[in-house]
């Protein structure tokens, strides 16, 4: 009979309109409630009726995958030797394999040989041109560039505020682990270790200089910071497998830093730099 | 020629291509010669013979569809200009290439638009981008650029307004790294040269005249009587390119009496920014996240044809290692889940187009977050997934899809991924094409808007280079999954979606049935992902370099997309090596060339069905304009 299809259609809506209620009932409103287990109701496949997310009131939490603007891994300000430290060594893979060519790297030299240091002096990544590829994370043999969750990044000025540079782009390798755990843990796993592959090795050699030093009477060798970091630096992959689901059940706190707080880490990472390079030079 | 002595009874126009081959040459000794460049396949015909040689392939070899038709520069590699065609047979089967070189000075090529007008747009491309003039043809104007647009940008010796390089990367990068914004160096106005007899304060009158003499008449209207002796006039409208029925930024000029659609012409290139130029600076790695701006509805699928094209090349070389089993069915899985994305779009938006607004489109929009929350958590992004790698994939399917909380996200997931796609695949889905087609397939006003309306015959669906639901809704069971298989496609079993009457209402028809075939095909996937557990992803067990070197010829690498045939034609020039970026990077958009029947089918019908023909094509602008 003619009409029929219409009618069965708008059955259908009615069945969606009902449906929506239904499924309030069912779960007693909760499913608008703020909570994580709500949200998993209403997000879920088993719903029915409305999943519309308030954003920005409510936000959906992003997979460990995703990826927007990268930033660069610094070691954690606790790190016995290397707290603040670039995990970036400055070879500039990132840089040639960046389909819009966004990311500029200074390489750092030593002031007194002028010879290349693994670390860069500047770094810049300019996110209007970003291409959110992930490349750049995906191919960096450091582990030292990786892809950030916060896609807020409005500001009222393109021309000064989007050229990101080094300090605006270093978040600690704690953020790193908070953000995505597994991966931070299958990464741990190929290099051996939670912190920079750089740092076992320093911390061996650091160890044999002091040994050499120690050997001469005037030894004033910070020896005891190197012994500190030794174990850590050296500790085997199963002890650190061992150890990493817990420290992160231990500490499940969600990554938070007021400004100042930011800068004051900032401030700190840079004057430890600076009393590092005057000891250095 | 002694293969088609020895076999009399097999008929020439279902011969192989190396039959084929040899039949040409034999009936055009002296206008065809093998190409026997390395690497390269088919055969360059003498160019005052192409339309001959033309005309035997497509009525005497029966290959009827022309698929492709793009030009190449080879400055510095010969110094010629080359078209290179790719016809097949609708029947199924390889593609028989065919080439005409030219000169660069005065590139002149006969136009082929006489025997397929799917070489229409092609050929206007080809004038646009690369100068080559082609006689014969009815209507060569530029297509992607503005008609006073100065010089021809696709050829090599022409450089874009923030030219940095030849190739990338840039030398300025790194170790270097002096950082600076493009428009401070060159501020825009400064970075463009016009030709002297361009009126700027004019240009849009002087550019805009040819589009409407295209049209058969000039800006005035004409006066027309009508069949009760009333004086008409024929009325010029313009729909778009700002218009929320064209999908994006794109323009059709109609010519109306009353009511009636007497003329229709698509103007487009608005969102053009010559993707292919850009890709011809990139490496052959930086392309796959460009490509997926292309087709943003189905990025995995244009990443799919990409990475199918490249591996074409790499496997001319030596070391090469085919992709594992796991990471075809990985491949597989998403692209039929993308076609779902798209079809489902596809649909809901054919919907709003004729009047339906926005109710039927949210329903299916649900289903469509659920695959691209998959999408994110696998990938790393809902549309722009960047997902394949040549000889692999970004990664392995997470354990679970879960979400982390932090900063700004404190709404959390965890599903485990596999049920997750089960549920997906066998529960949601089905559930929402029943849902889609209890709303619509029998709706009276779906069907009285639907019916008859739009109708492209199948003799020029394939005339006219039509692919995908546009081709299959003629009546051509035409689907690259089966007539020229790739992947694991040729094991798994499903049907080739088609419908005879060729309207808007076939071609729905065709999308719903292509939607359950993917879950058909979904379904025998997940039992192959189970097996291949413990399977690497990488055919090398770890992941493939940052700079292949890729073998020096050319391939043509086509899969079966939401919107048609994509294809991609890429020609690797350079050293014995090969190289680390494409010297020709093209892209057969179906969006674009689905396109060309549009005139044709429009005319006749009211204004208001106009929408609903282009929403039933199903473009999509990043494609169409690249
Ligand atoms: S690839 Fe990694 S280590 Fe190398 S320059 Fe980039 S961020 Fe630094
Ligand atoms: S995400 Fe991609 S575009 Fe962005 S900086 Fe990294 S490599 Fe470059």
């Amino acid at each position: 009979m003619y009409g029929t299809g219409l009618a069965k259609g708008l059955l259908l809506t009615l069945r969606h309109f009902v449906e929506s209620y239904m499924d309030d009932l069912r779960y007693g409103f909760r499913k608008y409630h703020h909570s994580t287990d709500n949200f998993g109701i209403r997000q879920g496949t088993k719903t029915k009726g409305v999943i519309t997310v308030q954003y920005p009131d409510e936000k959906v939490a992003v997979p460990e995958r995703f990826r927007f603007v990268p930033f660069l891994i610094v070691e954690d300000e606790d790190h016995p030797t290397r707290a603040g430290k670039d995990w970036c060594t400055s070879c500039g893979i990132c840089a040639k394999v960046c389909p819009p060519q966004c990311i500029w790297i200074v390489r750092g030299n030593d002031p007194v040989t002028g010879r290349p240091v693994p670390e860069p002096e500047a770094f810049f990544i300019d996110i209007d041109i970003c291409m959110n590829c992930g490349y750049c994370a995906e191919y960096c043999p450091f582990d030292a560039i990786k892809m950030d969750h916060d896609y807020e990044l409005a500001s009222y000025d393109r021309t000064s505020h989007h050229i990101h540079d080094k300090e605006r782009l270093s978040k600690p390798n704690s953020y790193w682990r908070s953000i995505a755990p597994t991966r931070a843990y299958d990464e741990m796993l190929v290099r051996g270790t939670w912190e920079h592959k750089d740092a076992a090795k320093e911390a061996r050699r650091g160890a044999s200089s002091a040994r050499a030093r120690s050997s001469q009477p005037a030894a004033q060798a910070p020896a005891a910071t190197v012994t500190a970091a030794a174990p850590a630096a050296e500790a085997t992959p199963e002890s650190s497998a061992a150890a990493a689901p817990s420290s992160a059940a231990e500490s499940p706190t969600p990554w938070s830093e007021d400004e100042a707080k930011r800068e004051e880490r900032r401030r700190k990472a840079l004057e430890r730099k600076a009393r590092r390079a005057a000891k250095q030079g | 020629m002694e293969n088609l002595a020895a076999a009399p009874e097999q008929p020439i126009e279902t011969a192989s291509i190396d039959d084929a081959v040899s039949f040409l040459k034999s009936n055009h000794p002296d206008a065809i010669k093998l190409d026997d460049r390395d690497g390269y396949e088919g055969v360059i015909v003498d160019p005052d013979q192409l339309l001959d040689v033309a005309r035997v392939i497509r009525d005497e070899l029966g290959f009827d569809y022309l698929s492709s038709a793009t030009a190449v520069d080879y400055l510095g590699e010969g110094d010629h200009m080359e078209m290179v065609y790719h016809a097949y047979r609708t029947s199924g089967g390889g593609a028989l290439v065919f080439k005409a070189q030219t000169d660069r000075e005065n590139p002149t090529i006969p136009s082929l638009t006489g025997l397929w007008r799917g070489a229409d747009f092609q050929e206007r491309e080809a004038w646009d981008l690369y100068g080559i003039r082609f006689p014969g043809h009815p209507n060569l104007k530029r297509i992607l650029m503005w008609e006073g647009f100065h010089g021809h940008p696709m050829r090599k010796d022409w450089r874009e307004a923030y030219y940095e390089e030849e190739l990338k990367p840039f030398d300025s990068r790194w170790p270097g790294g002096h950082v600076h914004r493009s428009e401070e160096k060159n501020v825009f106005g400064k970075n463009v040269s016009y030709p002297t007899d361009i009126d700027l304060n004019r240009l849009m009158d002087s550019s805009e005249t040819a589009v409407y003499e295209s049209l058969g008449l000039g800006v005035d209207v004409e006066r027309i009587m009508d069949k009760d002796g009333f004086e008409t006039n024929e009325l010029v409208v313009n729909m778009g390119p700002h218009h929320p029925s064209t999908h994006g930024v794109f323009r059709m000029l109609l010519t109306v009496d009353g009511e009636t659609v007497t003329s229709l012409e698509p103007v487009m290139g608005y969102l053009h920014r010559n993707h292919e130029k850009i890709g011809e600076r990139n490496t052959y790695l930086h392309n796959i996240p460009f490509t997926d701006r292309l087709d943003y509805i189905s990025s995995m699928g244009n990443n799919h044809g990409y990475v199918l094209a490249v591996e074409q090349l790499m496997s001319l070389g030596r070391k090469y290692n085919p992709p594992t089993y796991r990471c075809e069915a990985l491949r597989v899985m998403m692209v039929e889940l993308s076609r779902i994305v798209n079809h489902l779009w596809a649909i809901g938006f054919w919907l709003n187009d004729i009047g339906a607004f926005f109710t039927p489109v949210l329903y299916f929009i649900q289903e469509r977050e659920r695959i691209l929350d998959f999408f994110e958590a696998v990938a790393g992004s809902r549309m722009m997934c960047n997902y394949m790698r040549f000889g692999g994939l970004f990664g392995d399917l997470p354990e679970r899809i879960k979400s982390v909380a932090n900063l700004t996200n404190d709404r959390v997931r965890d599903y485990n991924t596999m049920q997750f796609l089960t549920e997906m695949i066998n529960e949601r889905i089905p559930r929402t094409i029943d849902e889609l087609e209890l709303l619509l397939t029998q709706n009276e006003i779906v069907l009285e808007r639907s019916v008859d309306v739009g109708v492209l015959s199948a003799e020029d669906a394939i005339n006219y280079s039509a692919a995908g639901p546009l081709l299959r809704g003629s009546g051509v069971a035409y689907d690259i999954r089966r007539a020229d298989p790739y992947s694991i496609y040729p094991e798994l079993d499903f049907d080739v979606a088609v419908e005879e009457e060729g309207d808007m209402y076939a071609r729905y028809r065709v999308r719903v049935t292509e939607l359950r075939e993917s879950v058909r095909i979904l379904r025998q996937i997940l039992p192959r992902l189970e097996a291949t557990k413990d399977e690497s992803i990488w055919a090398d067990g770890k992941p493939g370099a940052y700079q292949p070197r890729v073998p020096h010829g050319e391939a043509y690498g086509r899969v079966e997309n939401g919107k048609g045939e994509l294809g991609y034609y890429l020609v690797s020039a350079g050293g014995r090596g090969g190289s680390s970026n494409p010297w020709r990077y093209h892209v057969r958009a179906p969006s674009f060339i689905n396109l060309t029947p549009l005139g044709r089918m429009s005319q006749g019908y009211k204004v208001a069905d106009i929408v609903g023909i282009l929403g039933s094509i199903d473009i999509v602008l990043g494609e169409t304009d690249r």
